[in-house]
């Protein structure tokens, strides 16, 4: 019997054409900031500063968002191998090399124009060192303004006030003043609280739709489904009327697929089956991504909950942009609270968590070969969830985007063995 | 006793100390200083004054070397992680480190900071401090990276039953002042007659401080060194070299004699890299901690683990190689070390542009095999030496 069967056009994602569409005009707009004169910024994903962009004038890039596509357009092999060419070596993040290797060709953005260059160098050090050096590698081709925001690390499983008052001081001493030179435009704290207010609009609906795999079945994949549903809120478009509009239609289709006891939608249609529930820590591989979901789906499983569509925001757990009613801090609060800046034991809480709240079956570690910010302590944080769910995980490793670290094999044949066994577990 | 066998002794010292992961140097210092505890700390910089100032020894450790057999801290990280940490792991596993009251994470990069977290998981009970060293190399940053070290500072001296003084802040201070202008010694003698201080010798010595009370650190820097001026050793035919990328997990001993067995005089390097960093004197001052603080947004050297503000590392390097009078330069970083590796393309550029040639290779701190090594420094010795170039 298929896993799968098809889906009817209806309940094919509106929203997800709506994306599309936001995403077009983003890229429009950036082709056009010659003529109309915008300001660009470079940013991460983590600990973004979208509201501030937005609030400015600007236009956020975010080379992760490069990188990523350039895997899924099976562009990023060129990439990497032409930043190889160059010097970079074989053991070192393969985005970094890969945005390296798209500048040096010529900066071709996913909708095949030229992206324009930065006027503003945005590093929001948000869970990743590597984003430092990549910046330095970035400062080295642009001449524009830099702007640093450290955002310390809450290595006691919470952040302190001492952090979140450091990053409000950054943002208000040195970070804001750089956006207002580079715009030319005052920024108003007023605005920028109403942008965060309306940042939590859209935040909630995002949650509520995660929240739905609590049920049985789930009406969504909480890993390759929700990469996308987190698409809009990680990037350029949080705080702003489309993505409020994005996020209440997506609202809409996954409730009525759970109205109508619908199961995720998948490229091959929709799951007809839940045969596992699992908890997925750790990216993607983007090269390989429908082959590497075709794996799951034709198994009948269904990741329920994921870490990794939490890097830009653990919404999820209640976080909120403008719940603190300074906009400074509570930017500071976003920053402090996204997954990668977590400590390992608060990474495996969570874990814990998802594994009990979500009725998962299991769970299983995507190590990224070229991300150490994920995949150092991965060992140890699975054993850990083992002993304290006591139900065994399942260990697997890729790469991002570098298709010569993916084995579909490999990891076809493990994923088939650990759902045999929690097949025998669940007979026995 | 003659100079030589002065040396010899002092250096089997450094050389028992290097491989002693049981830590006995440490034990021996417990023993004498009932009540006090020892406080470890993970590379590359972390600010040795606090904890010796809040009544603990500070010890430094730089992995297992090649002395470890990796049984169980294998499990723990996979092949695409460097070596330091699965060492420091077993070490902590086999519980060598389970005479230090506490460990100190530096900001370093993700590994160390993931390895807290590991620490935290594996070692529950123990003191596990995370040092946030500030990218905002500015007052902000200055102030935010005070409050830690009160933090550490107050921390540290609970465990030791002291209060924390200013005094014994400006104290410790001054102690490392003078361990730092003893250690710029070792490295200014062995820049001027390399002959005299050999590769392996300026390791050995800067690392056995790690383990040791720093006056009498600083006590035997400043007694090798004024032995090593009296050496009769003839210059021989090699060529000059700055090492760079060994600041964290260091290579093997073997490896750093090979490099200059193979015809190089490392005039340089970047080992041992925590004990140099804050360049000069700090003057204490009437806040000492806020002169540490300010020390590290001013007087740090330069390294691929600091946010590079105003002046590019490979302008700092070309510099350097150039006051050195060094022939080339030789990149030798751990295998998968991002802050290392991702350096390197900028820094190489920089070289090339200035003319400056290098060769660059990795390794593990564990590395048993240096044929390769020999035959690539060898060649590039060879080559600078006949035509100036390779
Ligand atoms: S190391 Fe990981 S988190 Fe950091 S830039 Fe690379 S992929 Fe992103
Ligand atoms: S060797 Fe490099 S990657 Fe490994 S712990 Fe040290 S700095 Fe981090």
């Amino acid at each position: 019997m298929s896993a799968t069967r098809p889906t009817t056009s209806a309940q094919k994602d509106i929203s997800m054409e709506r994306q599309k569409a936001m995403l077009a005009r983003h890229f429009q707009e950036l082709s056009k900031v010659r003529e109309t004169g915008r300001k660009v910024a470079y940013t991460f994903v983590p600990g973004n500063l979208t509201e501030l962009i937005s609030e400015a004038g600007m236009l956020g890039v975010y080379p992760e968002i490069n990188a990523l596509q350039s895997g899924m357009r099976q562009r990023s092999a060129d990439f990497i191998h032409e930043a190889e060419r160059l010097g970079h070596n074989e053991d070192v993040c393969t985005y970094v090399k890969c945005d390296i290797g798209m500048l040096t060709k010529g900066n071709i953005g996913p909708t095949g124009e030229k992206l324009p260059p930065p006027d503003l160098l945005l590093l929001s050090y948000t869970g990743c060192f590597t984003f430092m050096k990549w910046f330095e590698l970035l400062r080295r081709e642009y001449h524009c303004e830099i702007a640093m925001l450290h955002v310390p690390y809450a290595a006691d499983g919470q952040p302190t006030e001492a952090m979140r008052q450091y990053i409000a001081k950054q943002l208000r001493n040195e970070v804001i003043p750089k956006f207002e030179k580079v715009s030319g435009k005052k920024l108003d704290l007023d605005s920028l609280a109403a942008r965060l207010r309306r940042s939590a609009l859209a935040e909630e609906d995002l949650s509520w739709v995660l929240e739905s795999a609590k049920k049985k079945p789930s009406p969504i994949d909480a890993y390759f489904g929700a990469v996308y549903y987190v698409g809009p809120i990680f990037t350029a478009f949080r705080g702003g009327e489309d993505c409020i509009g994005y996020y209440r239609a997506l609202r809409q289709e996954v409730k009525s697929r759970l109205e109508h006891g619908e199961g995720p939608v998948t490229p091959d249609g929709t799951l007809a089956k839940e045969r596992f529930r699992l908890v997925v820590e750790g990216p993607p591989n983007w090269t390989h991504f429908r082959d590497f979901w075709k794996i799951f789906y034709e198994e009948g499983v269904v990741f329920v909950a994921s870490t990794y569509t939490k890097v830009g925001g653990l919404y999820d757990r209640g976080f909120r942009h403008g719940a603190e009613k300074d906009p400074l801090l509570s930017l500071a609060d976003y920053c402090l609270s996204c997954y990668t800046n977590l400590s390992l034991p608060a990474r495996v809480d969570l874990l814990e968590r998802y594994v009990r709240e979500y009725a998962a079956d299991g769970f299983i570690f995507n190590s990224i070969k070229s991300c150490k910010s994920f995949s150092a302590g991965q060992l140890v944080m699975l054993r850990e969830v083992e002993k304290r769910t006591g139900i065994p995980g399942a260990f697997i490793e890729s790469d991002l985007v570098d298709p010569r670290y993916y084995s579909q094999a490999n990891i076809k044949n493990r994923v088939e063995s650990y759902l045999q066994m929690l097949d025998q577990r669940r007979r026995a | 006793m003659s100079a030589e066998q002065e040396l010899e002794r002092l250096l089997d010292r450094c050389e028992r100390i290097y491989g002693d992961v049981a830590l006995e140097e440490v034990k021996a210092w417990k023993a004498a200083h009932p009540g006090r505890p020892a406080i470890g700390h993970l590379p590359v910089y972390v600010p040795r004054e606090v904890i010796h100032a809040a009544g603990a020894l500070p010890v430094a450790l730089q992995g297992g070397g090649d002395q470890v057999d990796i049984v169980r801290g294998d499990a723990c990280f996979q092949s695409y992680i460097c070596h330091l940490p699965r060492s420091t792991v077993e070490l902590g596993l086999q519980g060598e480190l389970d005479l230090l009251e506490g460990l100190v994470f530096p900001s370093t990069c993700d590994v160390i900071r993931n390895l807290s977290g590991i620490w935290q998981l594996l070692f529950q009970g123990k003191y596990v401090r995370y040092l946030d060293l500030p990218q905002a190399l500015n007052d902000t940053g200055g102030l935010f990276y005070l409050e830690d070290l009160e933090g550490l500072m107050n921390d540290v001296a609970a465990r030791a039953n002291q209060k924390p003084d200013k005094a014994a802040v400006a104290a410790s201070i001054r102690l490392y002042n003078r361990n730092r202008r003893a250690l710029q010694l070792l490295y200014e003698l062995r820049a001027e007659a390399p002959q005299l201080v050999a590769a392996d010798e300026a390791f050995l010595v800067a690392r056995a401080g790690g383990q040791m009370e720093v006056s009498a650190h600083s006590d035997l820097v400043e007694t090798f060194v004024s032995l090593a001026r009296k050496r009769n050793r003839r210059k021989e035919d090699r060529i000059r070299v700055v090492a760079i990328g060994a600041f964290c997990e260091q290579p093997p001993l073997g490896l750093l004699r090979t490099l200059e067995r193979s015809g190089c005089y490392v005039v340089d390097d970047d080992l041992n890299l925590g004990a140099r960093w804050i360049q000069g004197d700090v003057e204490p001052g009437d806040f000492p901690l806020k002169a540490l603080s300010k020390a590290y947004l001013v007087q740090s050297t330069w390294a691929s683990v600091r946010f590079e503000d105003e002046q590019f590392r490979g302008d700092q390097l070309v510099a350097r190689v150039k006051a050195l009078r060094a022939d080339g330069v030789i990149f030798a970083a751990p295998s998968f070390c991002d802050p290392a590796l991702l350096d390197q393309p900028p820094l190489q550029k920089a070289l090339t542009d200035a003319n400056l040639p290098f060769i660059s290779f990795k390794y593990a701190e564990n590395t048993g095999q240096f044929q390769g090594f020999r035959e690539q420094a060898g060649t590039f010795s060879d080559s600078l030496k006949l035509w100036g170039t390779t």
